[in-house]
Protein backbone atom coordinates (compact mmCIF):
# COMPACT_ATOMS: atom_id res chain seq x y z
CA UNK A 1 0.00 0.00 0.00
CA UNK A 2 3.30 2.22 0.14
CA UNK A 3 3.54 4.79 -3.12
CA UNK A 4 6.44 5.13 -4.72
CA UNK A 5 7.32 7.92 -3.16
CA UNK A 6 7.51 6.72 -0.05
CA UNK A 7 10.48 4.54 -0.78
CA UNK A 8 12.49 7.04 -2.25
CA UNK A 9 13.63 9.02 1.14
CA UNK A 10 12.18 12.10 0.49
CA UNK A 11 11.77 14.41 3.05
CA UNK A 12 7.30 14.21 3.24
CA UNK A 13 5.77 17.27 2.60
CA UNK A 14 3.57 17.31 5.38
CA UNK A 15 3.84 14.59 8.54
CA UNK A 16 1.86 14.53 11.73
CA UNK A 17 3.10 12.65 14.48
CA UNK A 18 0.63 11.74 17.04
CA UNK A 19 -1.12 14.09 16.76
CA UNK A 20 -3.28 15.24 19.84
CA UNK A 21 -6.25 17.79 20.69
CA UNK A 22 -8.26 18.08 23.51
CA UNK A 23 -11.48 20.46 23.85
CA UNK A 24 -11.96 19.86 27.33
CA UNK A 25 -12.96 16.57 27.99
CA UNK A 26 -13.53 15.98 24.52
CA UNK A 27 -10.98 14.23 22.40
CA UNK A 28 -11.28 15.61 18.96
CA UNK A 29 -7.95 14.18 17.63
CA UNK A 30 -6.00 11.26 19.38
CA UNK A 31 -2.58 10.06 17.65
CA UNK A 32 -2.95 10.91 14.63
CA UNK A 33 0.27 10.10 12.58
CA UNK A 34 0.31 10.74 8.54
CA UNK A 35 3.02 11.17 5.83
CA UNK A 36 2.17 13.05 2.88
CA UNK A 37 5.41 12.96 0.05
CA UNK A 38 5.58 15.68 -2.68
CA UNK A 39 2.46 14.99 -5.32
CA UNK A 40 0.70 12.53 -2.94
CA UNK A 41 -3.47 12.62 -3.45
CA UNK A 42 -4.59 11.55 0.12
CA UNK A 43 -8.33 11.84 1.06
CA UNK A 44 -9.40 11.61 4.87
CA UNK A 45 -12.76 10.51 5.04
CA UNK A 46 -15.07 9.88 8.09
CA UNK A 47 -18.64 10.20 9.78
CA UNK A 48 -19.60 14.16 10.47
CA UNK A 49 -17.80 14.99 13.63
CA UNK A 50 -14.84 12.55 13.37
CA UNK A 51 -12.38 15.46 13.80
CA UNK A 52 -11.64 15.81 10.02
CA UNK A 53 -11.80 19.56 10.10
CA UNK A 54 -10.10 19.83 13.78
CA UNK A 55 -7.64 18.76 12.53
CA UNK A 56 -6.59 20.53 9.30
CA UNK A 57 -7.20 23.27 12.30
CA UNK A 58 -4.47 21.83 13.72
CA UNK A 59 -2.04 21.62 10.36
CA UNK A 60 -3.44 25.31 9.61
CA UNK A 61 -2.24 26.40 13.19
CA UNK A 62 -5.66 27.84 13.50
CA UNK A 63 -6.01 26.10 17.18
CA UNK A 64 -2.74 25.10 19.42
CA UNK A 65 -2.37 21.26 19.34
CA UNK A 66 -2.24 19.19 22.85
CA UNK A 67 0.46 17.20 21.86
CA UNK A 68 2.13 15.70 19.08
CA UNK A 69 4.10 17.71 16.03
CA UNK A 70 3.31 19.05 12.91
CA UNK A 71 6.29 18.95 10.25
CA UNK A 72 6.33 20.80 6.97
CA UNK A 73 9.12 19.59 5.10
CA UNK A 74 10.73 18.10 7.71
CA UNK A 75 10.73 21.12 10.11
CA UNK A 76 8.40 20.86 13.61
CA UNK A 77 6.15 23.75 12.84
CA UNK A 78 3.88 22.60 16.00
CA UNK A 79 4.16 26.08 17.64
CA UNK A 80 4.48 28.13 14.43
CA UNK A 81 1.05 30.90 13.82
CA UNK A 82 -0.58 30.26 10.67
CA UNK A 83 1.21 33.03 8.36
CA UNK A 84 4.19 31.38 8.97
CA UNK A 85 3.51 28.26 7.92
CA UNK A 86 1.85 29.50 4.50
CA UNK A 87 5.30 31.00 3.82
CA UNK A 88 6.35 27.64 3.79
CA UNK A 89 4.29 26.23 1.19
CA UNK A 90 1.29 25.44 2.62
CA UNK A 91 -2.92 26.17 1.80
CA UNK A 92 -5.98 25.76 2.51
CA UNK A 93 -10.13 26.47 1.31
CA UNK A 94 -12.36 26.14 3.96
CA UNK A 95 -15.44 23.74 4.80
CA UNK A 96 -17.52 27.26 4.85
CA UNK A 97 -16.65 29.64 2.19
CA UNK A 98 -14.22 32.30 3.46
CA UNK A 99 -13.74 34.83 0.62
CA UNK A 100 -13.73 38.32 1.24
CA UNK A 101 -17.11 38.83 0.23
CA UNK A 102 -17.39 42.71 -0.24
CA UNK A 103 -14.29 42.77 -2.49
CA UNK A 104 -14.47 41.93 -5.86
CA UNK A 105 -13.37 38.82 -7.60
CA UNK A 106 -10.10 40.04 -8.37
CA UNK A 107 -8.86 41.75 -4.97
CA UNK A 108 -9.69 38.28 -3.63
CA UNK A 109 -6.78 36.95 -5.64
CA UNK A 110 -4.17 40.20 -5.31
CA UNK A 111 -4.95 39.71 -1.55
CA UNK A 112 -4.08 35.92 -2.21
CA UNK A 113 -0.98 36.44 -4.41
CA UNK A 114 0.37 39.54 -1.90
CA UNK A 115 0.01 37.20 1.02
CA UNK A 116 3.92 35.89 0.50
CA UNK A 117 5.08 38.74 -0.53
CA UNK A 118 7.35 41.63 1.16
CA UNK A 119 5.26 44.24 -0.66
CA UNK A 120 2.15 43.78 1.21
CA UNK A 121 3.47 46.03 3.53
CA UNK A 122 4.26 48.91 0.70
CA UNK A 123 2.09 51.94 1.91
CA UNK A 124 3.09 54.86 -0.33
CA UNK A 125 2.48 53.17 -3.98
CA UNK A 126 -0.85 51.84 -5.20
CA UNK A 127 -1.70 48.30 -5.64
CA UNK A 128 -2.91 48.47 -9.18
CA UNK A 129 1.14 49.77 -9.94
CA UNK A 130 1.76 46.06 -9.55
CA UNK A 131 1.91 44.96 -12.84
CA UNK A 132 3.20 41.60 -12.31
CA UNK A 133 0.85 40.30 -9.41
CA UNK A 134 -2.06 41.97 -11.80
CA UNK A 135 -0.69 39.90 -14.48
CA UNK A 136 -0.32 36.72 -11.86
CA UNK A 137 -4.20 37.63 -11.10
CA UNK A 138 -5.09 37.49 -14.65
CA UNK A 139 -3.78 34.19 -15.32
CA UNK A 140 -4.90 32.78 -12.80
CA UNK A 141 -8.39 34.10 -13.07
CA UNK A 142 -7.95 32.71 -17.02
CA UNK A 143 -7.50 29.38 -15.87
CA UNK A 144 -10.05 28.84 -13.58
CA UNK A 145 -12.97 30.80 -16.12
CA UNK A 146 -13.31 33.58 -13.79
CA UNK A 147 -11.88 36.61 -16.21
CA UNK A 148 -15.09 37.23 -17.32
CA UNK A 149 -16.28 37.91 -13.29
CA UNK A 150 -13.25 39.62 -12.03
CA UNK A 151 -14.73 42.60 -11.16
CA UNK A 152 -18.08 40.97 -9.34
CA UNK A 153 -17.84 41.60 -5.80
CA UNK A 154 -17.56 37.99 -4.48
CA UNK A 155 -20.93 37.69 -2.66
CA UNK A 156 -23.13 38.36 -5.94
CA UNK A 157 -21.50 34.91 -6.66
CA UNK A 158 -23.53 31.73 -6.59
CA UNK A 159 -22.09 29.06 -3.97
CA UNK A 160 -20.51 26.76 -6.75
CA UNK A 161 -18.43 29.75 -8.21
CA UNK A 162 -17.47 30.85 -4.84
CA UNK A 163 -16.29 27.32 -3.71
CA UNK A 164 -13.96 27.51 -6.78
CA UNK A 165 -12.68 30.83 -6.10
CA UNK A 166 -11.80 29.14 -2.84
CA UNK A 167 -9.36 26.80 -4.58
CA UNK A 168 -7.92 29.86 -6.77
CA UNK A 169 -6.50 31.68 -3.87
CA UNK A 170 -4.93 28.47 -2.44
CA UNK A 171 -3.56 28.07 -5.40
CA UNK A 172 -2.24 31.84 -5.93
CA UNK A 173 0.55 31.54 -3.07
CA UNK A 174 1.78 28.40 -5.26
CA UNK A 175 1.89 26.02 -2.54
CA UNK A 176 3.47 22.66 -2.25
CA UNK A 177 0.60 21.15 -0.18
CA UNK A 178 -2.99 22.08 -0.72
CA UNK A 179 -5.38 21.17 2.02
CA UNK A 180 -8.78 21.51 0.67
CA UNK A 181 -11.68 20.69 3.07
CA UNK A 182 -14.76 19.80 1.45
CA UNK A 183 -14.69 21.06 -1.76
CA UNK A 184 -17.63 20.10 -3.15
CA UNK A 185 -19.89 21.05 0.07
CA UNK A 186 -23.39 22.26 -1.29
CA UNK A 187 -22.29 21.31 -4.84
CA UNK A 188 -25.00 19.79 -6.75
CA UNK A 189 -23.56 16.72 -8.48
CA UNK A 190 -23.01 18.11 -12.29
CA UNK A 191 -20.66 20.85 -10.35
CA UNK A 192 -19.41 17.99 -8.37
CA UNK A 193 -18.14 16.25 -11.23
CA UNK A 194 -16.46 19.66 -12.68
CA UNK A 195 -15.30 20.30 -9.43
CA UNK A 196 -13.05 16.74 -9.48
CA UNK A 197 -11.99 17.09 -13.12
CA UNK A 198 -10.63 20.48 -11.84
CA UNK A 199 -8.43 19.13 -9.22
CA UNK A 200 -7.09 16.06 -11.41
CA UNK A 201 -6.30 19.01 -13.74
CA UNK A 202 -4.12 20.94 -11.09
CA UNK A 203 0.10 20.13 -11.25
CA UNK A 204 0.70 16.46 -10.34
CA UNK A 205 3.50 17.98 -7.99
CA UNK A 206 1.46 19.52 -5.82
CA UNK A 207 0.55 17.41 -2.88
CA UNK A 208 -3.04 17.40 -2.17
CA UNK A 209 -5.04 16.73 1.07
CA UNK A 210 -8.33 16.40 0.72
CA UNK A 211 -11.54 15.99 3.13
CA UNK A 212 -14.68 15.15 1.04
CA UNK A 213 -17.89 13.45 1.94
CA UNK A 214 -18.69 13.15 -2.18
CA UNK A 215 -16.94 9.55 -2.66
CA UNK A 216 -17.25 10.11 -6.51
CA UNK A 217 -15.05 13.10 -5.73
CA UNK A 218 -12.49 10.88 -3.07
CA UNK A 219 -12.65 8.16 -5.54
CA UNK A 220 -11.45 10.42 -8.80
CA UNK A 221 -8.89 12.54 -6.78
CA UNK A 222 -7.67 10.66 -4.27
CA UNK A 223 -4.52 7.93 -4.63
CA UNK A 224 -4.61 6.93 -1.08
CA UNK A 225 -7.65 7.30 1.46
CA UNK A 226 -7.69 7.28 5.45
CA UNK A 227 -10.80 6.62 7.38
CA UNK A 228 -10.85 9.13 10.83
CA UNK A 229 -13.43 7.96 13.41
CA UNK A 230 -13.77 9.72 16.76
CA UNK A 231 -10.37 11.41 16.07
CA UNK A 232 -8.64 8.36 15.24
CA UNK A 233 -7.36 6.73 12.05
CA UNK A 234 -9.02 3.38 11.62
CA UNK A 235 -7.48 2.69 8.47
CA UNK A 236 -5.57 4.26 5.45
CA UNK A 237 -5.33 2.39 2.09
CA UNK A 238 -6.02 2.64 -1.58
CA UNK A 239 -9.63 3.67 -2.38
CA UNK A 240 -10.38 0.05 -4.15
CA UNK A 241 -9.39 -1.65 -0.55
CA UNK A 242 -10.98 1.29 1.75
CA UNK A 243 -14.03 0.30 -0.39
CA UNK A 244 -14.04 -2.87 0.55
CA UNK A 245 -13.13 -2.63 4.16
CA UNK A 246 -15.29 -4.67 6.41
CA UNK A 247 -14.49 -1.87 9.01
CA UNK A 248 -15.07 1.17 6.81
CA UNK A 249 -18.54 -0.40 5.64
CA UNK A 250 -19.08 -1.08 9.25
CA UNK A 251 -18.81 3.18 10.36
CA UNK A 252 -19.33 4.77 7.40
CA UNK A 253 -20.75 3.28 4.21
CA UNK A 254 -23.20 1.79 6.01
CA UNK A 255 -23.93 -2.01 6.63
CA UNK A 256 -26.50 -2.95 4.13
CA UNK B 1 -19.80 53.64 -12.80
CA UNK B 2 -18.33 56.82 -12.08
CA UNK B 3 -14.17 56.21 -12.55
CA UNK B 4 -11.94 56.48 -9.61
CA UNK B 5 -9.86 59.87 -11.78
CA UNK B 6 -13.46 61.53 -11.87
CA UNK B 7 -14.23 60.53 -8.33
CA UNK B 8 -10.70 62.09 -7.88
CA UNK B 9 -11.41 65.32 -9.48
CA UNK B 10 -14.57 65.79 -7.59
CA UNK B 11 -13.25 65.48 -4.44
CA UNK B 12 -10.38 67.89 -5.58
CA UNK B 13 -12.63 70.58 -6.93
CA UNK B 14 -14.95 70.72 -3.80
CA UNK B 15 -11.64 71.53 -1.75
CA UNK B 16 -10.38 73.90 -3.86
CA UNK B 17 -13.61 75.76 -3.94
CA UNK B 18 -14.25 74.91 0.17
CA UNK B 19 -10.66 76.82 -0.13
CA UNK B 20 -11.72 79.89 -1.77
CA UNK B 21 -15.27 80.27 -0.47
CA UNK B 22 -14.56 80.12 3.09
CA UNK B 23 -11.87 82.65 3.74
CA UNK B 24 -14.61 84.94 2.11
CA UNK B 25 -17.25 84.76 4.43
CA UNK B 26 -16.39 85.99 7.62
CA UNK B 27 -14.18 85.14 10.86
CA UNK B 28 -16.99 82.99 12.69
CA UNK B 29 -17.11 80.76 9.93
CA UNK B 30 -13.53 80.34 9.18
CA UNK B 31 -12.88 79.34 12.51
CA UNK B 32 -15.32 77.27 12.39
CA UNK B 33 -14.20 75.96 9.68
CA UNK B 34 -10.53 75.65 10.77
CA UNK B 35 -12.23 73.52 13.93
CA UNK B 36 -13.39 71.08 11.58
CA UNK B 37 -10.87 70.62 9.45
CA UNK B 38 -8.52 69.64 12.13
CA UNK B 39 -11.29 67.05 13.84
CA UNK B 40 -11.88 65.65 10.49
CA UNK B 41 -7.90 64.50 10.68
CA UNK B 42 -9.12 62.93 13.43
CA UNK B 43 -12.12 61.40 11.79
CA UNK B 44 -10.48 60.44 8.76
CA UNK B 45 -8.01 58.23 11.74
CA UNK B 46 -10.96 56.67 13.11
CA UNK B 47 -12.20 55.79 9.71
CA UNK B 48 -8.83 53.96 8.38
CA UNK B 49 -9.44 51.67 11.80
CA UNK B 50 -13.04 51.52 11.49
CA UNK B 51 -13.85 51.71 7.83
CA UNK B 52 -10.76 49.83 6.14
CA UNK B 53 -9.67 47.50 9.16
CA UNK B 54 -13.08 47.11 10.46
CA UNK B 55 -12.16 48.18 14.31
CA UNK B 56 -14.05 50.18 15.94
CA UNK B 57 -11.75 52.12 18.09
CA UNK B 58 -13.48 54.06 21.41
CA UNK B 59 -10.27 56.01 22.04
CA UNK B 60 -9.00 58.07 19.67
CA UNK B 61 -9.43 61.24 21.31
CA UNK B 62 -6.35 60.06 23.54
CA UNK B 63 -3.81 60.49 20.92
CA UNK B 64 -6.01 63.67 19.99
CA UNK B 65 -5.49 64.82 23.65
CA UNK B 66 -1.97 63.93 24.05
CA UNK B 67 -0.95 66.30 20.87
CA UNK B 68 -3.08 68.92 22.22
CA UNK B 69 -1.64 68.50 25.45
CA UNK B 70 1.95 68.44 24.39
CA UNK B 71 1.46 71.83 21.98
CA UNK B 72 -0.25 73.45 25.31
CA UNK B 73 2.41 72.54 27.78
CA UNK B 74 5.23 73.37 25.26
CA UNK B 75 3.98 76.54 24.60
CA UNK B 76 3.19 77.41 27.96
CA UNK B 77 5.51 76.48 30.31
CA UNK B 78 8.28 76.38 27.95
CA UNK B 79 7.37 79.12 25.47
CA UNK B 80 8.10 75.93 22.78
CA UNK B 81 6.86 76.49 19.54
CA UNK B 82 5.77 79.33 18.82
CA UNK B 83 7.90 80.21 16.21
CA UNK B 84 9.66 77.75 13.41
CA UNK B 85 10.06 75.17 16.10
CA UNK B 86 6.47 74.94 15.39
CA UNK B 87 7.10 72.64 12.67
CA UNK B 88 8.96 70.31 15.29
CA UNK B 89 5.87 70.74 17.85
CA UNK B 90 3.72 68.98 14.89
CA UNK B 91 6.78 66.33 14.17
CA UNK B 92 6.95 65.76 18.34
CA UNK B 93 3.10 65.73 18.12
CA UNK B 94 2.61 62.78 15.28
CA UNK B 95 5.11 60.92 16.99
CA UNK B 96 3.68 60.88 20.38
CA UNK B 97 0.27 59.91 19.01
CA UNK B 98 1.81 56.75 17.51
CA UNK B 99 4.21 56.18 20.66
CA UNK B 100 0.97 56.23 22.48
CA UNK B 101 -0.52 54.14 20.00
CA UNK B 102 2.02 51.65 19.86
CA UNK B 103 1.57 51.24 23.48
CA UNK B 104 -1.96 50.81 23.83
CA UNK B 105 -1.91 48.89 20.63
CA UNK B 106 -0.16 46.01 22.45
CA UNK B 107 -3.17 45.44 24.37
CA UNK B 108 -5.54 46.64 22.22
CA UNK B 109 -5.26 44.62 18.98
CA UNK B 110 -5.50 41.50 20.80
CA UNK B 111 -8.78 41.59 20.90
CA UNK B 112 -11.64 41.88 18.46
CA UNK B 113 -14.99 43.17 18.09
CA UNK B 114 -16.90 44.54 21.15
CA UNK B 115 -13.41 43.70 23.49
CA UNK B 116 -11.39 46.04 20.84
CA UNK B 117 -14.04 48.56 21.62
CA UNK B 118 -14.21 48.14 25.32
CA UNK B 119 -10.41 47.96 25.63
CA UNK B 120 -9.84 51.19 23.75
CA UNK B 121 -12.62 52.49 25.33
CA UNK B 122 -10.86 51.74 29.12
CA UNK B 123 -7.47 53.51 27.46
CA UNK B 124 -9.10 55.97 26.14
CA UNK B 125 -10.42 56.97 29.62
CA UNK B 126 -7.63 56.73 31.91
CA UNK B 127 -5.41 59.38 29.36
CA UNK B 128 -8.80 61.36 30.54
CA UNK B 129 -7.96 60.13 34.14
CA UNK B 130 -4.82 62.00 33.61
CA UNK B 131 -5.88 65.07 32.08
CA UNK B 132 -8.16 65.43 34.65
CA UNK B 133 -6.49 64.58 38.02
CA UNK B 134 -2.26 65.45 36.93
CA UNK B 135 -2.91 69.46 37.79
CA UNK B 136 0.87 70.42 37.96
CA UNK B 137 1.06 69.64 34.31
CA UNK B 138 -2.09 69.47 32.77
CA UNK B 139 -4.22 72.16 34.97
CA UNK B 140 -6.46 69.93 36.15
CA UNK B 141 -10.18 70.79 35.04
CA UNK B 142 -9.22 74.53 34.10
CA UNK B 143 -7.41 72.92 31.01
CA UNK B 144 -4.50 75.11 29.83
CA UNK B 145 -4.95 78.57 27.96
CA UNK B 146 -2.62 79.10 25.39
CA UNK B 147 -1.69 83.03 24.35
CA UNK B 148 -1.50 83.49 20.83
CA UNK B 149 -0.53 80.83 17.77
CA UNK B 150 2.81 80.83 16.50
CA UNK B 151 4.75 83.70 14.09
CA UNK B 152 7.46 82.14 11.95
CA UNK B 153 7.28 84.95 9.21
CA UNK B 154 3.78 83.50 8.72
CA UNK B 155 1.45 84.90 11.48
CA UNK B 156 -0.93 82.28 11.97
CA UNK B 157 -2.53 84.57 14.80
CA UNK B 158 -4.39 86.01 11.16
CA UNK B 159 -7.57 83.37 11.04
CA UNK B 160 -6.97 83.16 7.54
CA UNK B 161 -3.91 82.43 7.17
CA UNK B 162 -4.09 79.90 9.59
CA UNK B 163 -7.19 78.35 8.10
CA UNK B 164 -4.91 78.12 5.38
CA UNK B 165 -2.34 76.12 7.22
CA UNK B 166 -5.04 73.64 8.95
CA UNK B 167 -6.67 73.24 5.29
CA UNK B 168 -2.99 72.00 3.81
CA UNK B 169 -2.45 69.54 6.07
CA UNK B 170 -6.06 68.92 5.84
CA UNK B 171 -5.25 68.16 2.30
CA UNK B 172 -2.24 65.88 2.71
CA UNK B 173 -3.36 64.27 5.50
CA UNK B 174 -6.24 62.81 3.09
CA UNK B 175 -3.88 62.35 0.35
CA UNK B 176 -1.43 60.16 2.12
CA UNK B 177 -4.60 57.81 3.72
CA UNK B 178 -5.50 57.80 0.27
CA UNK B 179 -2.58 56.59 -0.92
CA UNK B 180 -2.37 54.35 1.75
CA UNK B 181 -5.40 52.85 1.29
CA UNK B 182 -4.91 51.76 -2.15
CA UNK B 183 -1.55 50.80 -1.82
CA UNK B 184 -0.96 46.83 -1.14
CA UNK B 185 -1.04 47.35 2.38
CA UNK B 186 -4.28 49.48 2.68
CA UNK B 187 -5.73 46.60 0.68
CA UNK B 188 -4.74 44.11 3.50
CA UNK B 189 -6.12 46.09 5.74
CA UNK B 190 -9.96 45.38 3.39
CA UNK B 191 -9.09 41.83 3.08
CA UNK B 192 -8.97 41.82 7.40
CA UNK B 193 -11.73 43.52 7.52
CA UNK B 194 -13.51 41.04 5.24
CA UNK B 195 -12.25 37.83 6.82
CA UNK B 196 -9.08 37.91 9.02
CA UNK B 197 -9.15 33.90 9.09
CA UNK B 198 -8.49 33.79 5.37
CA UNK B 199 -5.86 36.52 5.72
CA UNK B 200 -3.95 34.08 7.90
CA UNK B 201 -4.07 31.26 5.95
CA UNK B 202 -2.43 33.34 2.86
CA UNK B 203 0.59 34.61 4.77
CA UNK B 204 -0.50 37.63 6.36
CA UNK B 205 0.61 38.09 9.72
CA UNK B 206 -2.82 39.81 10.88
CA UNK B 207 -2.03 41.23 13.99
CA UNK B 208 1.26 43.07 12.79
CA UNK B 209 -1.13 44.73 9.68
CA UNK B 210 -3.68 45.73 12.70
CA UNK B 211 -1.23 46.96 14.99
CA UNK B 212 0.51 49.34 11.80
CA UNK B 213 -2.57 50.08 10.92
CA UNK B 214 -3.53 51.45 14.28
CA UNK B 215 -0.24 53.40 14.90
CA UNK B 216 -0.65 55.35 11.87
CA UNK B 217 -3.92 56.27 12.70
CA UNK B 218 -2.85 57.25 16.26
CA UNK B 219 -0.24 59.80 14.53
CA UNK B 220 -2.82 61.05 13.02
CA UNK B 221 -4.84 61.84 15.81
CA UNK B 222 -1.46 63.65 17.35
CA UNK B 223 -1.27 65.73 14.71
CA UNK B 224 -5.24 66.93 14.70
CA UNK B 225 -5.14 67.52 18.31
CA UNK B 226 -1.70 69.88 17.67
CA UNK B 227 -3.79 71.68 15.27
CA UNK B 228 -6.95 71.70 18.00
CA UNK B 229 -4.49 73.03 20.38
CA UNK B 230 -4.05 75.75 18.01
CA UNK B 231 -7.06 76.14 16.76
CA UNK B 232 -9.15 76.46 20.30
CA UNK B 233 -6.04 78.45 22.17
CA UNK B 234 -7.69 76.53 25.35
CA UNK B 235 -6.74 72.40 26.40
CA UNK B 236 -8.94 71.01 29.11
CA UNK B 237 -9.78 67.48 29.77
CA UNK B 238 -12.68 68.25 27.49
CA UNK B 239 -10.56 67.39 24.73
CA UNK B 240 -9.91 64.16 26.15
CA UNK B 241 -13.17 62.98 27.10
CA UNK B 242 -15.19 59.89 25.75
CA UNK B 243 -17.19 62.53 24.26
CA UNK B 244 -14.69 63.15 21.52
CA UNK B 245 -14.20 59.71 20.50
CA UNK B 246 -17.94 59.03 19.86
CA UNK B 247 -18.28 61.96 18.15
CA UNK B 248 -15.28 61.23 15.65
CA UNK B 249 -16.79 57.52 15.52
CA UNK B 250 -20.24 58.98 14.36
CA UNK B 251 -19.19 61.37 12.21
CA UNK B 252 -17.25 58.80 10.05
CA UNK B 253 -20.65 56.53 10.48
CA UNK B 254 -22.33 59.37 9.18
CA UNK B 255 -20.57 60.22 6.17
CA UNK B 256 -20.19 56.74 5.26
CA UNK B 257 -16.90 54.25 6.51
CA UNK B 258 -14.20 53.33 4.29
CA UNK B 259 -14.65 56.74 2.19
CA UNK B 260 -12.28 58.72 4.14
CA UNK B 261 -14.03 61.63 2.13
CA UNK B 262 -17.70 60.53 4.26
CA UNK B 263 -15.22 61.19 7.94
CA UNK B 264 -14.61 64.63 6.15
CA UNK B 265 -17.79 65.40 5.26
CA UNK B 266 -19.66 63.95 8.19
CA UNK B 267 -17.36 66.38 10.81
CA UNK B 268 -18.29 69.22 8.72
CA UNK B 269 -22.26 68.24 8.98
CA UNK B 270 -21.85 67.47 12.08
CA UNK B 271 -20.13 70.85 13.81
CA UNK B 272 -22.07 72.85 11.30
CA UNK B 273 -25.04 71.42 12.20
CA UNK B 274 -23.71 71.82 15.88
CA UNK B 275 -23.49 75.36 15.42
CA UNK B 276 -26.52 76.19 13.98
CA UNK B 277 -28.58 74.15 16.06
CA UNK B 278 -27.27 75.29 18.98
CA UNK B 279 -28.14 78.51 18.09
CA UNK B 280 -31.91 78.07 17.47
CA UNK B 281 -33.07 75.54 19.88
CA UNK B 282 -32.03 74.46 23.51
CA UNK B 283 -32.38 70.46 22.39
CA UNK B 284 -30.03 70.59 19.33
CA UNK B 285 -28.54 67.65 20.32
CA UNK B 286 -31.79 65.48 20.27
CA UNK B 287 -31.76 66.77 16.10
CA UNK B 288 -28.27 65.36 16.51
CA UNK B 289 -29.13 61.85 17.57
CA UNK B 290 -32.06 62.20 15.39
CA UNK B 291 -29.82 62.50 12.32
CA UNK B 292 -27.69 59.89 13.53
CA UNK B 293 -30.40 56.92 14.23
CA UNK B 294 -31.94 57.47 10.87
CA UNK B 295 -28.27 57.34 9.13
CA UNK B 296 -27.87 54.33 10.60
CA UNK B 297 -31.24 52.90 9.82
CA UNK B 298 -31.50 53.71 6.86
CA UNK B 299 -28.18 54.93 5.47
CA UNK B 300 -25.86 51.69 6.51
CA UNK B 301 -23.08 52.88 4.27
CA UNK B 302 -23.29 56.31 5.33
CA UNK B 303 -24.14 59.66 2.99
CA UNK B 304 -21.56 58.71 0.67
CA UNK B 305 -23.58 55.65 0.04
CA UNK B 306 -26.46 57.54 -1.16
CA UNK B 307 -24.64 57.45 -4.69
CA UNK B 308 -24.11 53.42 -4.69
CA UNK B 309 -27.18 53.13 -4.11
CA UNK B 310 -29.04 54.87 -6.93
CA UNK B 311 -26.56 53.19 -8.93
CA UNK B 312 -27.75 49.60 -7.46
CA UNK B 313 -31.10 50.56 -8.25
CA UNK B 314 -30.67 51.10 -11.85
CA UNK B 315 -28.71 48.53 -11.89
CA UNK B 316 -30.43 45.92 -10.54
CA UNK B 317 -33.21 46.65 -13.02
CA UNK B 318 -30.90 46.48 -15.99
CA UNK B 319 -29.23 43.09 -15.26
CA UNK B 320 -32.60 41.83 -14.63
CA UNK B 321 -33.33 42.78 -18.02
CA UNK B 322 -30.34 41.45 -19.24
CA UNK B 323 -30.77 37.89 -17.27
CA UNK B 324 -34.09 37.50 -18.69
CA UNK B 325 -32.89 38.27 -22.24
CA UNK B 326 -29.98 36.16 -22.29
CA UNK B 327 -31.61 33.35 -20.53
CA UNK B 328 -31.38 30.27 -22.63
CA UNK B 329 -35.15 28.33 -22.98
Amino acid sequence: MSSESQTSGEVPVLELRQLCKSFGGLQATREVTLRIMPGDRQAIIGPNGAGKTTLFNLITGIYPVTSGQVLLFGQDVTKWPSHKRTAMGMARTFQVTHLFPGLTVLDNVLLAIKGLRRSKFVMWRFLSSYKEVYDKAYHLLEQAGFLDRKDLEVRNLSHGEQRQLEIVLGLASDPKILLLDEPAAGLSSGESTDMAKFLMKLDPKLAILLIEHDMDVVFDVASQISVLHFGQILETGTPKQIHSSAKVQEIYLGTD
Amino acid sequence: MVSTNVKILIVAVGLLAFAYIVPQSGSFVVLLATRAMAFAILAMSVDLLLGFTGMSSMGQAAYFGVGAYLTAVLATKFHFGMGWDFWLVVVMGILIGCALAALFGLFAIRAGGVYFLMITLALGQCVWGLAYRWNSLTGGDNGINMSGRPNFGLDLGNEVTFFYLVFAFFAVSMILLYVLVRSPFGRSLAGIRERELRMQILGYNTWLHKYIAFVIAGGFGGLAGVLWAHTNGHVSPETVVLTTSVDSLLMVVLGGAGTLVGAAIGTAIVFGLREFLSTLVPWWQYALGGVYVLTILYLPMGLMGIPSRFRQRTQSKDEGAKKLASKPS
